[in-house]
């Protein structure tokens, strides 16, 4: 099988038995992104120098027997991390001459563990939109058919993963970022527990939902690099301090017995047909796999999405006001004043849509305002997290579509936000109560992936990890490569 | 809600943000609809529930131990600053 | 016009927002030092820049001292406290807001009690104290019509103090500035250094009719870096305030700025503005929970406070309460006077005179040349060497004014210095009574008029006597004898 076809576990494997080097590795996907960048655009940097060098030195490592389980893996980071000393764009015109001063926290593991880093991944202009249409670098494309989008925002390490550009690739999920995206071409994606992983050098987007975690072909590849990731990190005040399980052997655990959970709410109108359809199906399999399958019901998560259009704009409003054109990122030219250089600096450096959440963020926090819409939103987001909670008294594990219709049209939805923001209906839940969401493959509408979505309550990474695991021994949606990168 | 131009300028005002007039009807009608479309929580029974800010129940704050750890790097952090002279940020003049 | 009369019918209301920086090691969110005076932007860390991707973690010593205040001012810690942000944008502010408390602060409902200047006490409410982040400075010199941004004091942690409207005149507001930062520097909260801007001020000021109950419109100063300036800055805005209202204006509510060089308030033009600041809970830190533990383990470090020393000074000494209140104004001073009159073993009948001295001579040489208390030229028990030969008669309190000089100049024992210059009072009778002869036989007219009536001269007789003793003879030997060897007038 050739070297792209195969999962980072197995990739693991085979550097482990030595049957290829970490720079045969390198160069053989380095190779591939010089042919299949240029029509996909999931790259917006390539570090190959950098790949080469981490790459001998992984072999060096194994060579020394000091390899780990991930040593000379290749990855690629969302433009969101900071990567010391390699432009950090957060796919905007604000950051197109910044270069981090730092390595985020998830970087600095993935270094640690001996991965490859290959390059910075494309992205929806600070992580919103969910087409990765709102890039200043441009649109990434969907492998499986290049005129539709790769969903976002993480679209770029999506697509970067699903034509096997890459073994794997870190993202990030503040409504929907990882798992729509993975589930619109065809790959699996986790978004784990907040807190769960470090935010520090991740360029916040809305500090209470953002959550840093993997794409990659399988669940297993999932588990493998998440606990790489994972655990406690003191420069990050919101950072959990539980010990981190390990992720693969409890890939083990057995499906038989395991309650899953039908959210009624994931099946209502606005989901299409032919998708629902396959979703039932996939949960149709896990019963037979052995899980106990429950209706459930959480009355509230209807109004996740004007919740999180609420909360998340507020705190992307305050993020996003260090862009000032003072001590990094884009300055206007010739200010005439400073009300002159902060308007002109954020208003060239900033695309229509960042602009359009930074005023409704404004507007909701401002004076007369906020307790009708933020301080609002907060209570309602209450109410859904006490909807899960209840939720999760009964089952281990809710089960339902990752997104309502398979990859749409590029340019599609761009001109409405409201259609745009109601991709993210099934995956916001997720962020606003802080839960762990796996999407994994299940199965194609019109040659086009469609995504099963697991949630689990807090720190229940293991659970969905296992029951992807399962699911995928029995199905094969996540080996299927779009013909024009196998 | 619908907002006017003028609100919408004293929005990008506050958020110190240049909308060309050209711009500025696309965001007075985006803003609308998305005022309108997160209004719907109005209609929800919120009780008494707690406005929640953060997702993790029960977690406090922890606190860091009064060590000063950091060591002067200015020359690297500058090196994405726009303009600095004498290792100061310039900007245009502060008045007070 | 006296500055404290306030003019005809008008009352001042002034409530006090001070800013005393924390005396930590690094800063309330980030490991950066905070040491005054570095080189430009040499300790501003990613953190304090506000990098993106960079992230608070709370300092646990600047929430122990918040704490400390609130419990020296009897207030209320809150179990459970928010940081939230206050949106606005200059360039001082690296992320766009400060870190601050809002809703939700570390302390509230505390107060001091003043010493007015008729005696009275009179209770100050504090209405909160919260932890924040300091800003970083804008400097004008050097650049044409640009400003340099300096951000080695963004992140330095700030207890906001937050007077209820309490004051009612620019006296009564010094009496109550001073009284915290008394205080803060007793807890070892805040070094007070105004010039370094550790300690800083703004003050609102309102004025209204006698008898008027509801506040009038007011107006916040800002930038008042000393006490005599905070003075003067209020002192010229009741003034102001009353020309507007009594010339048929009203008070338009506003930041004013102080120049200390024209003793003028103008408004500040970046403040023109209303502001609109956004708070919300900060999503990138927790809810901070004190626990009661916590609480009394800071308990536990609280030193003697001011109040409480001073009341002791005037309980166990004997010191009156304009006595004590001064020992006790820096914690240094009352330190000071306590081992002096430790070293004089501790009775209520030394109190009086270490009192007398450690006030007088002692500080004004030390204010002379400018030293702190550890750079004394005569330590504690020096101090108490020379006034145990006071008290032992070996030299006059006139005599030993003399000997502080030279104790101080030469870094010397008080003994040594009478030693050598001779300076032990004569106690023996007899040499007394012969200096006494001596003038008696130099001097047969005065004697002659003395004895004839002119009791005024008594004096003339115990300066001659004293310049023949070189000022040693013990005076109240000195008149006994003098008395009965000159015989009655």
């Amino acid at each position: 099988m050739s070297l792209h076809r195969r999962s980072v576990a197995e990739l693991a494997a085979g550097l482990a038995a030595k049957e290829f080097s970490a720079v045969e590795l390198a160069r053989h996907f380095l190779a591939r992104i010089a042919t299949s960048n240029p029509a996909l655009n999931a790259f917006l940097t390539v570090t190959a120098e950098r790949a080469l060098a981490d790459a001998a030195r992984a072999d060096a490592t194994r060579a020394a027997g000091k390899a780990g389980p991930l040593t000379g893996v290749p990855i690629a980071h969302k433009d969101i991390f900071c990567t010391d000393g390699i432009k950090t764009s957060c796919g905007s015109k604000m950051l197109d001459n910044f270069v981090a001063p730092y390595d985020a926290t998830v970087v600095e593991r993935l270094a640690a563990a001996g991965t490859v880093l290959l390059g910075k991944t494309n992205m929806d202009e600070f992580a919103m939109g969910s087409s990765n249409e709102t890039s200043y670098f441009g649109p990434v494309r969907n492998p499986w058919d290049l005129a539709k989008v790769p969903g976002g925002s993480s679209g770029g390490s999506a697509a970067a993963v699903a034509a096997r550009l890459v073994p794997a690739a870190t993202g990030t999920d503040t409504g929907g970022s990882i798992r729509q995206p993975a589930a619109l071409v065809g790959i699996s994606g986790i978004k784990p527990t907040y807190g769960r992983v470090s935010r520090y050098g991740m360029v916040a987007f809305a500090s209470s939902l953002d959550q840093g975690g993997i794409l990659a072909p399988s669940a297993e590849d999932c588990a493998l690099l998440l606990g790489a990731i994972a655990g406690f990190d003191p420069r990050d005040s919101t950072s959990v301090d539980v010990p981190v399980p390990d992720y693969v052997a409890e890939l083990q655990a057995p499906l038989k017995g395991l309650r899953i959970g039908v959210l009624k709410e994931f099946f209502a109108a606005g989901l299409d047909g032919p998708t629902g359809a396959l979703v039932e199906a996939s949960i149709a399999q896990l019963r037979e796999l052995g899980a106990q399958i429950v209706d459930v019901s959480c009355p509230n998560l209807p109004l996740s999405v004007p919740t999180y259009y609420v909360v998340a704009p507020a705190e992307c409003s305050s993020n996003l006001s260090r862009f000032d054109g003072v001590r990094f990122g884009h300055r206007c030219q010739s200010p005439r004043d400073l009300m002159d250089l902060y308007k002109r600096s954020r208003g060239e450096g900033f695309g229509a849509e960042v602009k359009r959440r930074i005023m409704t963020g404004t507007y909701v926090l401002s004076a007369g305002y906020y307790d009708a819409y933020y301080l609002k939103a907060q209570k309602v987001r209450s109410l859904i997290t006490a909807d899960f909670k209840r939720a999760f008294e009964a089952v281990d594990v809710l089960a339902g579509p990752t997104s309502p219709t398979p990859a749409f049209d590029i340019g599609a939805k761009v001109d409405d936000p409201i259609t745009m923001y109601l991709n993210d209906i099934y995956t916001i839940g997720a962020n606003l109560a802080g839960l762990p969401a796996i999407s994994v493959p299940c199965g194609f509408v019109g040659g086009l992936p469609v995504g099963l979505q697991l949630i689990g309550p807090h720190f229940g990474e293991s659970r969905l990890l296992a029951a992807a695991h399962a699911y995928q021994r029995a199905s094969d949606f996540h080996r299927r490569v779009p013909a024009a990168y196998a | 809600m619908s907002l006017t131009r003028r609100d919408v300028e004293a929005i990008a005002h506050l958020a110190r943000l240049e909308i060309t007039e050209g711009e500025l009807p696309v965001y007075v009608d985006s803003l609308s609809k998305i005022l309108s479309f997160v209004e719907q929580l109005n209609a929800a029974q919120t009780g008494t529930a707690e406005p929640m800010a953060h997702p993790l129940e029960g977690e406090v704050q922890r606190l860091r131990a009064d060590v000063a750890t950091e060591t002067d790097r200015h020359q690297k952090y500058q090196a994405n600053a726009p303009q600095v002279a004498s290792a100061l940020y310039v900007v245009p003049k502060v008045i007070e | 016009m006296n500055q404290d009369t306030v003019r005809d019918g008008w009352e001042v209301v002034i409530g006090l927002e001070i800013h005393a920086q924390l005396a930590t090691r690094s800063k309330i969110f980030s490991a950066s030092p905070t040491a005054y005076g570095a080189a430009p932007n040499t300790q501003a860390s990613l953190v304090d820049l506000g990098y993106p991707g960079t992230l608070p973690v709370l300092n646990g010593d600047a929430v122990r001292m918040a704490v400390k205040f609130g419990l020296a001012t009897g207030a209320t810690i809150a179990a459970r406290s928010i940081f939230a942000r206050k949106n606005y944008f200059y360039p001082d502010l690296p992320k766009g807001y400060q870190i601050s408390q809002y809703e939700r602060p570390v302390v509230e409902d505390g107060s001091l009690e003043i010493l007015l200047e008729n005696g009275t006490k009179k209770t100050i409410g504090i209405t909160r104290a919260h932890l924040e982040e300091d800003a970083g400075k804008s400097l004008h010199e050097g650049l044409a019509n640009a400003s340099g941004i300096d951000l080695n004091r963004a992140g330095t942690p700030l207890l906001e103090i937050v007077s209820e409207p309490d004051l009612r005149s620019a006296k009564e507001a010094i009496a109550y500035l001073k009284k915290v930062h008394t205080l803060v520097r007793y807890l070892e909260i805040c070094d007070g250094n105004m010039q370094e801007g550790s300690f800083r001020c703004d003050a609102n000021v309102s004025v209204r009719r006698f008898g008027k109950t509801e506040f009038g419109t007011r107006c916040e100063i800002k930038n008042v870096n000393s006490f005599r300036f905070v003075e003067k800055a209020i002192n010229y805005e009741v003034e102001r305030q009353i020309d507007v209202l009594e010339g048929g204006g009203s008070i338009v509510q506003e930041t004013r700025l102080y120049d200390s060089a024209k003793d003028e308030t103008r408004p500040m033009r970046s403040k023109e503005e209303a502001n609109d600041y956004r708070y919300f809970p900060d999503p990138d830190l927790l809810p901070l929970e004190i626990a009661p533990a916590f609480v009394e383990q800071v308990r536990a470090t609280l030193p003697e406070l001011p109040d409480e020393k001073a009341a002791r000074f005037s309980l166990h000494h004997g010191l009156s309460p304009y006595d004590a209140g001064v020992l006790t104004s820096s914690r240094e001073l009352a330190d000071f006077y306590e081992a002096v009159v430790r070293e004089l073993g501790g009775a209520a009948a030394s109190a009086k005179l270490a009192a007398n001295w450690v006030m007088g001579d002692f500080s004004a040489f030390l204010n002379r040349d400018g030293l702190e208390f550890g750079a004394a030229r005569v330590p504690a028990a020096a101090l108490a060497g020379l006034l145990r030969r006071i008290q032992d008669e070996t030299i006059s309190g006139k005599i030993a004014k003399e000997v502080f000089e030279l104790m101080w100049a030469d870094a010397a024992e008080a003994d040594a210095v009478i030693e050598a210059k001779g300076l032990k009072q004569i106690t023996d009778t007899s040499a007394i009574e012969t200096a006494i002869a001596a003038v008696m036989a130099a001097n047969p007219k005065q004697l002659a008029e003395y004895r004839s009536g002119k009791d005024k001269l008594f004096g003339f007789f115990v300066g001659q006597t004293m310049k023949a003793t070189q000022g040693k003879a013990n005076p109240a030997q000195l008149n006994e004898l003098l008395k009965k060897l000159l015989g009655g007038p």
